[in-house]
């Protein structure tokens, strides 16, 4: 194995014995990245010399003998909807393309306390509205395992980066399944932690209520490892749950032996790909074989899960996405003809210019799903089905200790299969939406291949059990190969751009050549995030 | 279709976005399948359901007042896309 196919924690061991240094892994995977990220396209900005910065101070730190955090060392990317300090932070959009953060966000300083080296920031869909990574303004990124085929989204740059060996790991971020449906994709770990469990301070908001920041790793111990990093109270998000953290890795113990697995036939039906299928079916006899009791129930409320989340997620987003006016940041449309132009002007322009049509189109579904006259019938209605859908699952984890499905109805599908198409492309987060309108954690696991891509198992757990969640999934993972498996990008310098949409100008973005502003590591100052609640016109 | 061009005109200007007649157009078509699609919620019934609008049990979230630290004047102006020493600066407004 290559040193850029390491797992996270096998790099921390490699530096703690004293076998690699930090700038030489760091220089590793910058090697890597220069090789196969002009076909993979995960990276929007670099961050080379600040990591190479930091890869020498952690050295130096461990040349004098000093207790530094288990990952020190190791790098990490971020999804680029993460706000870094000095770091432009464009969550892949024309209206933040120029903007540098003055604070960092809580995981991005926590990571950073523990001796991150970080690589730089990775594609997404637009404002993480997206399945697919073709939404980014900027480029759409590849998958790894077949460069035609979309990586999944939205955090579909940190999945493609940590499947291809240019991260190590990653933090993604995931409202209705942003993590998870790119991990399976992608044939890696994704965590959706509890909603509370990781701090949002510095997460540039889609839909606040279902938002959380995860672990993207390429095994499942680097996934607890990364949650002991992230997790815990911040007193700068105040939807940020005031609970203890335990030690994720204390659940490693590969024992399953007994415990409850209920599988919804409702993630079982129409829609579901054959091949997918047979995977996940023989993915459950593993975890029988392990000593877990698998049962069948019910989801009854399955169906509706979908338009509910297209309900309140649009309508969440187009209250936050209000504050994008070209006032106190972001882009600004200037009048072209030189002539008459006003603040309504500039406000109309500005927004009609700075984003792209996924999230017009949610702002104009949000806007008119809190609009007088549709309010009741569509928002909180949906608000009302949430509930229902909550109290499912609850009826569930009272005889169940998990909830098991596939992570994904499809394998990765060919880029600009379903761009044109907002409705196809929604559904391919009808098995992780759910997760989210409920606030309870989930994971999802590579669980096997179909037709040479990779298919994801996804385990579903009541509030706050991270735990039990990884404890299953880490005994699946060791008694089966898949997580060892790596793409081969050879050849890639031929992959055929076909359906692939053509990127648009890019000013200067060219995928992972730009390097900006300045590393600052250390405290986010104490700015509030604005966050509006939805408003009811 | 569920929707006219002028409701899709309508909610347009309360989101403050300028639509060319062909995203206009295109916007009716998308939105009104999404909705259609959406209807299918109102095939229950929800009286007795109460909404959730939160899924933590968190009320009334407050912290102790003291001072802490904060952004700088220039911090906060730094991605100012235009300003006037300590000020944002807009277009007229009247």
């Amino acid at each position: 194995m290559e040193i850029y196919d390491l797992t996270a924690h096998e790099l921390a061991d490699l530096l703690r014995r004293g076998e690699m240094t930090s700038a030489e892994v760091t220089g590793a995977i910058f090697k890597r990245i220069h090789d196969v990220d002009p076909d993979v396209q995960a990276y929007v900005t670099l961050t080379e010399d600040q990591a190479y910065e930091t890869a020498r101070k952690v050295d130096g730190e461990r040349g004098q003998g000093r207790s530094l955090p288990y990952l020190a060392g190791v790098p990490a990317g971020l999804k680029d909807v993460l706000c870094t300090r000095g770091i432009r932070t464009t969550c892949s959009s024309r209206m933040l393309e120029h903007f540098i953060p003055p604070y960092n966000a809580t995981v991005v300083s926590k990571l950073a306390a523990a001796g991150a080296v970080f690589t730089g920031k990775l594609n997404m869909d637009e404002f993480a509205m997206g399945s697919s990574t073709e939404n980014s303004a900027f480029f759409p990124t590849r998958n790894p395992w077949d460069l035609g085929c979309v990586p999944g989204g939205s955090s579909g740059g940190p999945a493609a980066a940590v499947a291809a060996g240019e991260a190590p790991y990653a933090l993604g971020t995931d409202t209705g399944g942003s993590i998870r449906q790119p991990a399976s994709l992608c044939g890696i770990v994704g965590l959706k932690p509890t909603y509370g469990l990781v701090s949002r301070y510095g997460l540039v908001a889609f839909a606040s209520s279902l938002d959380q920041v995860g672990p993207m790793t390429k095994d499942v111990r680097d996934c607890a490892l990364v949650l002991n990093l992230i997790a815990g109270h911040d007193p700068l998000d105040s939807t940020s749950a005031p609970i203890p953290v335990p030690d994720y890795t204390s659940f490693l113990t590969g024992e399953i032996n007994g415990l409850r697995i209920g599988i919804p036939r409702e993630f079982f039906g129409d829609g579901l790909d054959a091949g997918v299928s047979e995977v996940v079916k023989a993915s459950l006899d593993k975890l029988a074989e392990l000593g877990a009791i698998i049962e069948e129930c019910s989801f009854p409320h399955a169906e509706h899960a979908l338009p509910c989340y297209y309900l309140i997620a649009p309508a969440e987003a187009s209250s936050n996405l209000a504050r994008y006016d070209g006032v106190h940041y972001g882009y600004r449309a200037t009048p072209d003809d030189g002539g008459e132009y006003d603040l309504m002007d500039m406000y109309m322009n500005t927004r009609s210019q700075g984003f792209g049509p996924e999230v017009k189109r949610r702002i104009m579904l949000g806007t008119y799903v809190l609009s007088s006259g549709y309010y009741d019938a569509y928002y909180l209605k949906a608000l009302k089905l949430r509930t229902l859908i909550r109290d499912d699952f609850s009826r569930l984890f009272d005889q169940f200790d998990i909830i098991v499905s596939p992570t994904s109805p499809t394998p990765p599908f060919r880029l600009g299969e379903r761009s044109n198409d907002p409705l196809s492309m929604y559904l391919s987060d009808v098995y992780t939406i759910p997760v989210n309108l409920a606030g309870i954690p989930a994971i999802s696991v590579p669980c096997g291949f179909t037709g040479g891509l990779p298919v994801g198992l996804q385990l579903m757990g009541p509030v706050f059990s991270e735990g039990t969640l990884l404890r299953i999934a880490y005994a699946f993972e060791q008694n089966t190969p898949h997580h060892r498996a790596r793409p081969s990008l050879e050849g890639s310098g031929s992959a055929a751009p076909g359906t692939r949409r053509v990127p648009s100008s890019t000013s200067g973005l060219t995928p992972g050549l730009k390097e900006c502003g300045v590393h600052e590591h250390g405290g986010g100052g104490g700015a509030v995030r604005q966050e509006g609640g939805c408003v009811h016109e | 279709m569920k929707l006219s061009i002028r409701e899709v005109e309508h909610v347009a200007l309360l989101a403050r976005l300028a639509l060319s007649e062909e995203e206009k157009e295109r916007f009716r078509a998308q939105l009104s399948s999404i909705l259609d699609y959406a209807d299918r919620i109102n095939q229950l019934d929800t009286t007795a359901v109460e909404p959730t609008y939160h899924v933590l049990p968190l009320q009334n979230v407050s912290r102790p007042d003291q001072r802490g630290t904060t952004l700088t004047q220039e911090e906060v102006l730094q991605n100012a896309p235009d300003r006037d020493g300590s000020y944002f600066k807009v277009p007229r407004i009247l």
